[in-house]
């Protein structure tokens, strides 16, 4: 098989600082309090995506998904470990940060596609069907600022899934916009992946994942624990959530992960 | 993809026996997850599989070896520098224009700020240090004279100031989406550039009707002064930019920084005064700053041959202003490292 994603021993840890200013680091020195604190986010993850596979990365919350999928992305360097991807890797990794509200919705489409990776070319070219697409209609030439919370969405999906890339991450881009929209974009999604390209992904919505993923990866705690089909992923997820329930019923307070 | 339907049989309903092609998992029944809800069971039913302990026929695995000669697999977000910037030429552009127009935005004035702004400082010096303090009795032409250091210096602490907050003001940017971080204070240096340009106009226009003409001297010390303050603007836009991701005393040291800045090159005052009043070491430290050679040679190009010309100069103008280009390229450089080696905390820090 062709790779189109490898994590060979991927880790990552976080240092959380309890004091930046000279004042507080003394004040916490002298009582001995810790300045720092280290936790694990991704401990030794290895997997190889092939190419037109579309995987989900389960776990519950804290788990490493989405420092996993921002390892993937370029945003994060791993601390140990090596990642390869081939071709285009472009994110839905929370939409619209691209976005500026000042720029009208046509000036968004070129920044923002130039900065998913686009040429001028590559945006004029697929300019009308990425507009259709958002169905923003007349505010097309309206500064962004002015966009309902829908529209907005609409458009950075739209410019997002128009930069055709060879491997799409999707981090919880689904939980927002209205139902008719989602379905569109699940469409979108669901064509993208048929064409051959490779999907890692990232959503709560258990039943969403089943229907667009064959492959799950499990995380819990920064491991892998499961990486197979998506149903064993998804019955995993399924049950860790009912435990975390239960255990907030009981009354105890439930860990992290 | 010939492999595409084989991976993903079908959507709507897939069952257990989806043909999937995952990495086996050794040890996995058809049951791999008996009503032991514990970790370690888990862990002990579906071992991690990596490619550090790869099953010598195991499907679908790779040596590693294999994934370094792959040329189509390469690591995300490895950070070319400045060179990665001048390849996305085209985003680069977008985000000048994106910042030129989100300051204009919604204000009467627009553009016609980058007017004001030195028009008012010009007033100010013009009035306290040439009419006040009697400089336009010992300056000729000191309007000219102040006003060609006055937009170097601006362009300076404007690139200075815009590229310290550059990357900490695309936050949601560097956060989200790999760039090559180095575009953010670039941006900021074209930016300053296209405020640079109205005030270099004028700086023309007046020396003009003051008799200049271009001429190759003053032309070249006018391109050596403006790469110098350049490419001190950008190594050190750079370095403040990291290092105000981390630490946020680093614009207020910057502000200060300006303000010394501004008085501590012959702007407002003949760069002999020094030399007159201070010991000889501190006039040679002095004309050691690249800004105040770079001022020099603003005045050389632009105000000296509007004069006439019994004003001298430092000697070896030309030799110190090209140590002075060689030491800001010095500072680029370690800018940019200090960049690169600070960027890969960026996203974990914003």
């Amino acid at each position: 098989m062709t790779p189109a994603l490898v994590l060979d021993g991927v880790s990552k840890q976080f240092t959380l600082r309890h004091a930046r200013s000279i004042k507080n680091i003394t004040v916490r020195a002298l009582r001995r309090e810790r300045l720092r604190d280290r936790f694990t986010a991704l401990d030794q993850v290895s997997a190889e995506v092939a190419v037109g596979e579309s995987v989900a990365l389960l776990g519950t919350n804290g788990s490493g998904k989405s420092t996993l999928l921002k390892i993937i992305s370029g945003v994060l360097p791993p601390d140990s470990g090596r990642v390869l991807v081939r071709g285009r890797v472009a994110g839905l990794i929370e939409v619209g940060a691209g976005l500026h509200p000042e720029l009208t919705g046509r000036e968004n489409v070129f920044l923002n596609g130039a900065i998913l990776g686009m040429d001028r070319a590559e945006t004029v070219a697929k300019f009308d069907s990425i507009v259709e697409f958002a169905d923003i209609g007349a505010f097309l030439d309206q500064p962004v600022r002015f966009y309902s919370s829908g529209m907005f969405m609409r458009l950075a999906f739209s410019i997002a899934v128009h930069t055709d890339p060879d491997v799409f991450l999707i981090d919880e881009v689904l939980a927002v916009g209205d139902p008719l929209f989602r379905d569109k974009c699940i469409a979108r999604l669901t064509e993208f992946r048929d064409s051959g390209r490779t999907m890692v992904m990232v959503a709560h919505d258990v039943a969403l994942l089943r229907s667009l993923c064959s492959r799950g990866i499990f995380l819990e705690r920064g491991k892998v624990v499961w990486d197979g089909d998506i149903d064993t992923a998804a019955d995993l997820l399924v049950r860790k959530r009912r435990q975390r329930r239960a255990a907030l019923a009981a009354g105890r307070a439930p860990k992290l992960g | 993809m010939s492999d595409a339907s084989g991976e993903h049989p079908d959507v709507a309903s897939p069952g257990p026996g989806a043909a999937y092609a995952p990495r086996p998992v050794s040890g996995m029944a058809s049951d791999p997850f008996p009503d032991a809800p514990t970790r370690d069971a888990f862990r002990q039913d579906a071992p991690t599989p990596g490619p550090r302990d790869p099953g010598p026929d195991e499907p679908g695995l790779r040596e590693p070896d294999a994934w370094q000669a792959d040329a189509g697999l390469v690591a995300p977000g490895r950070g070319g520098g400045l060179g990665d910037v001048l390849q996305r030429r085209y985003l680069l552009r977008l985000v000048v224009r994106r910042e030129l127009r989100a300051r204009y935005q919604s204000s009467l004035l627009g553009f016609g700020w980058s007017y004001v702004r030195p028009a008012a400082h010009f007033a100010v010096f013009y009035f306290v240090a040439g009419k006040f303090l009697g400089m336009s009795h010992r300056v000729d032409h000191f309007p000219i004279f102040m006003f060609s250091a006055l937009v170097l210096v601006s362009f300076f602490n404007e690139t200075l100031i815009n590229a310290t907050h550059a990357v900490l003001g695309n936050a949601a940017l560097v956060r989200k989406v790999y760039l090559p971080r180095e575009l953010f204070p670039v941006a900021s240096l074209l930016v300053s550039l296209v405020h640079l340009l109205p005030g270099l106009g004028i700086v023309v226009a007046v020396a003009a009707a003051w008799g200049w003409t271009p001429s190759p001297a003053a032309l070249g010390s006018a391109l050596l002064g403006f790469l110098i303050v350049a490419t001190l603007g950008l190594g050190l836009g750079l370095a403040c930019a990291a290092l105000h991701v981390f630490y946020r005393d680093t614009d207020k040291v910057v502000d200060i920084a300006t303000l010394v800045v501004t008085w501590s090159v012959p702007m407002i005052y003949p760069w002999h005064v020094v030399e007159d009043t201070a010991p000889h070491w501190a006039s040679e430290l002095y004309l050691a700053n690249p800004l105040a050679e770079a001022v020099l040679l603003f005045q050389r190009a632009f105000w000296w041959p509007t004069t006439d010309g019994t004003f001298l100069f430092p000697p070896h103008l030309t030799r110190d202003a090209v140590a002075a280009l060689a030491g800001s390229v010095l500072v680029l450089v370690v800018g940019q490292y200090v960049f690169a080696r600070l960027q890969r905390r960026f996203a974990e820090e914003l």
